[in-house]
């Protein structure tokens, strides 16, 4: 039907995208197992995180190869959510107060 | 047959001018086939239930007074003798990675007309995705007799973290149970050739429901297990 939609890759490709993957889940591991702590562990696990994601999303799921006009419905709304976390922050923050300040001796 | 009218105008591929063509033109905004639009369109509601679910974590997490347990050593294993933190999680990662892999080169094998090996490669898929969901019983029935883990409370901490546990878990679960079950289903169909008039564009679909389950996991395995 659409010249997008059934588009060939040779299978190396998903071959390579699959050890990639297996490497970056090796190294989240590994961040656990040598006790990589504070900062440095927050950032390398979201780092790992995000590139394990992108490549699903783009490779495994073909995104990457989909009209900008799909992209755009399903890339966008999702951004929303950051409003989300953002209040939720803040709420478990007061909410971590108030216990701090009326519930703990 | 299509006159000069029906054509739209040629825009630069991947340019504003070809998304604002795509959804003002008289024609239907995806060229795609309905059931993957469908699938994409469900993929992103869930993608919402899921990051309310985790942001509900995190705001529990963020506001417990109580520690929270560490689960680099709750979800520990002693192999052989062997001590180690996190192990279960990581083979449960590498096997849905690995399902994710057989999946692509399914949708792949499916676009070039080789019926048996999509049909083969979906089998194996569906038989990682039910290791995965054994270790993850493996890892409930651990939690729960051994460790005595609830959803109000337990031994090692933060009462909220039995909960949490169980219900984000859960629902991922419940997603990989059902994806066998879709798989088996399509790839039973894919094996006795009920598609090959309607074409293999269903093996995609299925595909793309299995690889969100992978990329669910992903952002599971980072944000609960590993923070």
């Amino acid at each position: 039907m659409s010249h997008t939609s059934d588009q060939q890759h040779p299978i190396g490709v998903y071959v390579k995208v699959w050890i990639l993957l297996f490497v970056l889940s090796t190294c989240s591991y590994l961040v656990d197992f040598y006790h990589v702590e504070s900062y440095l562990r927050w950032t390398l696990v979201l780092i790992f995180m995000v590139l394990k994601a992108g490549l699903i999303v783009s490779v495994f799921m073909h995104l990457n190869w989909e009209r900008l006009a799909l992209k755009y419905t399903l890339l966008l709304p999702p951004l929303t959510l950051l409003v989300l976390i953002a209040l939720m922050l803040l709420e478990a923050d007061y909410t971590h107060l108030s216990r701090l300040t009326f519930y703990t001796n | 047959m299509p006159t000069e009218i029906d054509k739209a105008p040629a825009h630069e591929e991947g340019s504003w001018a070809e998304v604002a063509s795509d959804w003002s033109a008289d024609k239907q905004t995806f060229d795609l086939p309905w059931g993957k639009v469908m699938m994409w369109i469900f993929l992103l509601s869930d993608t919402f239930i899921f990051t309310i679910f985790l942001t509900a974590y995190m705001k529990v997490r963020m506001s417990a007074t109580a520690d929270w347990p560490i689960t680099s050593e709750v979800f520990a294993l002693t192999i052989a003798g062997v001590h180690l933190p996190l192990i279960l999680i990581a083979i449960m990662t590498f096997v849905l990675i690995t399902s994710s892999g057989t999946m692509a080169m399914a949708v792949n094998c499916a676009y070039r007309g080789d019926r048996k090996n999509t049909a083969r490669l979906m089998f194996v898929t569906a038989a990682l995705g039910v290791s995965f969901v054994g270790m993850q019983a493996f890892e409930w029935t651990k939690l729960i007799v051994e460790e005595g883990v609830r959803p109000w409370g337990n031994p090692m901490g933060a009462e909220q973290f039995g909960s949490v546990f169980f219900m984000i878990t859960g629902f991922h679960g419940m997603h990989v149970t059902a994806g066998v079950i879709y798989l088996s289903i399509v790839a039973l169909k894919v094996k006795q050739g009920k598609y090959e008039k309607k074409g293999y564009g269903i093996v995609e679909i299925t595909g793309l429901y299995w690889h969100f389950v992978d990329l669910v996991w992903v952002f599971i395995f980072a944000l609960f297990y590993l923070w």
